[in-house]
């Protein structure tokens, strides 16, 4: 698996996967967890405790702010998994864990069959280690 | 990852607690990125004293307790508020103090307090072919394109990070090889457009590229002859607006586009787009969210920070005082103080025009009455001011925003 952690921990939870990308900054609420960008598709979802798949990071880099501030108040995602790697979202939650000993794991997984087969299932654990990342279903 | 003596010293503690620290943060997000080393970097841009929360103030005032100095020159970017017409800002009180604590924690930590998205305008214009690491979208392109410095799209936190360690990962547009046009844009008929249109088609250009270019860099080519810098500037942010744009070329003017062939590094690359004076009107008319002839509530103007020169052209247009609406304008403190000094900020104040330094229009609250649109000569402003205040938006050159402000609807002129 050719998947690599951008920022290390563990996590545990229900998929969530967006059809967009998703900017943090203007498009995601920190206070509750929700998406509030209009325009896109999943507008209204919570993404709290998810594992959350997006493809890429999107919009501002402020969005390193508005994800580190989601992962102190508790209403991130409990994992991101990425696609391609994202320099925004690895900054928000490598400052989370710095500051707030709080770890929200973001994963790229660098191979698209794989991402997809992944989304689709319903729960997952998910170890991302410094060497290796191991990611198991969950019933 | 291969550390240099300069990454020894500061992970020992030779440089202080806060840069060994700071230092981590930059070393993993090199990682994160895949950059094989960190390079010595000339400046830093920081775009971190926007306050989006009690992370915003948690990471700075962290390095203010381990007595943190910035290692190379550090400007800030806007803040939440206008330090010295406190007064404008009429938000919420505790959101206005945590986000004046966190431009006071910048400045304690060294920081320049420029305050400004345009530090290259007058306070820190980097020279071609420095390494930066600089935020705030439009200065990245501005940086990158008009002056030919090299940055990434550093942001939040890892801006910071940078300046208290003086060091930047080696990876994107700090590489030569990275920083070549891999496509082009044609503009057709403009040659001879005068001053104030080649303002709006700048704005198109950008808008353009930011749309149809990702992260691929443009050339463009056939911009008016009379494109200025402060268009260029509009150019960048529009770009960085529609989409996430680093850098472009525009042939014959950027340093490192004397002509297409070197602009592409000798390579033939695709044309995506071939643009008339028609497509430029179709995609200014994007950004209005309202008809001509709109009742108007103000006119906002310098999203980026207004220059000098631009304030030279706005002047001659304070003849048209009286306006029916307020009229605001963002600038640097530095382009301020030189405003106040030589007249021109009193002659503003008495044709009713508001000048707000520190911040910006777009991101905060300043603007009184939003019932109704607000017209702006500024890509960017007319790209975000809607989803950021939900006001109505109209764009038009610097000359049509002055007619409509007197007029107090939108007119053309």
């Amino acid at each position: 698996m050719s998947a690599r952690s951008l920022v290390i921990g563990k996590a545990l939870g229900a998929v969530l996967k967006l059809d967009d990308p998703l900017s943090f900054w203007g498009g995601f609420d920190s206070a509750s967890g929700k998406v509030i960008d209009r325009f896109h598709p999943q507008h209204g979802a919570c993404l709290s405790g998810a594992i959350l798949f997006m493809e890429r990071g999107r919009g501002s880099s402020s969005g390193a702010s508005v994800l580190a501030e989601a992962i102190r108040l508790g209403t991130a995602p409990a994992a991101i998994m990425l696609l391609q790697e994202d320099a925004i979202i690895a900054t928000g939650a490598l400052v989370a864990q710095m500051l707030y000993q709080i770890d929200c794991p973001v994963v790229a997984i660098r191979d698209q069959a794989e991402w997809h087969r992944l989304s689709a299932l319903p729960r997952l654990a998910v170890e991302a280690g410094a060497d290796a990342v191991l990611i198991t279903p969950q019933a | 990852m291969e550390l240099g003596s300069t990454d020894h010293e500061i992970i020992n503690g030779v440089h202080g607690r806060a840069a060994a620290d700071a230092l981590k943060l930059v070393l993993k997000f090199a990682e994160a990125v895949g950059a094989p080393r960190l390079l010595p970097c000339a400046s830093a841009h920081v775009d971190g004293c926007l306050y989006h929360g009690q992370a915003s103030l948690d990471f700075v005032e962290r390095f203010v307790a381990l007595e943190g100095r910035v290692r190379v020159p550090t400007t800030l970017n806007v803040g939440s508020v206008d330090l010295i017409h406190p007064e404008l800002f009429i938000g919420d009180a505790e959101l206005g103090a945590a986000g004046k604590r966190l431009m006071e924690a910048h400045i304690e930590l060294g920081c320049t307090p420029s305050f400004t998205c345009a530090p290259y305008q007058t306070l820190l214009r980097p020279k071609f072919g420095e390494q930066l690491a600089w935020a705030e979208s439009n200065a990245i392109v501005f940086a990158n394109s008009v002056i030919g410095a090299r940055t990434n799209r550093y942001g939040d936190f890892i801006d910071l990070a940078c300046a208290l360690t003086g060091r930047v990962p080696d990876y994107g547009l700090h590489r030569s090889e990275n920083r070549r046009a891999g496509a082009v844009i044609e503009f057709q008929g403009l040659d001879n457009a005068g001053p104030d249109q080649a303002g709006g088609i700048a704005v198109a250009a950008g808008l353009f590229i930011g749309k149809h270019c990702g992260d691929t860099i443009a050339a463009i080519t056939g911009l008016p002859n009379c494109t200025s810098e402060d268009d260029l500037k509009a150019l960048g942010a529009a770009a960085a607006s529609s989409g996430s744009v680093a850098m472009f070329h525009a042939v014959g003017l950027t340093p490192e586009a004397p002509d297409l062939l070197t602009a592409t590094g000798g390579m033939d690359v695709p044309v995506a787009g071939r643009l008339g004076p028609a497509d430029v009107a179709e995609i200014l008319a994007t950004l209005s969210t309202v008809p001509d002839g709109a009742a108007l509530t103000a006119v906002a103007l310098g999203t980026p920070h207004f220059s000098l020169s631009e304030f030279a052209r706005l002047m001659p247009m304070l003849d048209l005082a009286p306006f029916s609406v307020p009229v605001y304008v963002n600038t640097g403190r530095h382009e301020w103080d030189q405003l106040t000094a030589d007249g021109r900020a009193a002659r503003l104040e008495k044709a009713g025009v508001t000048v707000v330094v520190d911040t910006c229009t777009y991101v905060t609250a300043i603007i009184r009455d939003l019932s109704g649109a607000v017209m702006t000569n500024s890509g960017k402003w007319a790209y975000y001011a809607p989803g950021n205040l939900g006001v109505d938006a109209a764009f038009g050159t610097l000359a049509d925003t002055l007619l409509s402000a007197k007029a107090g609807r939108v007119v053309r002129a």
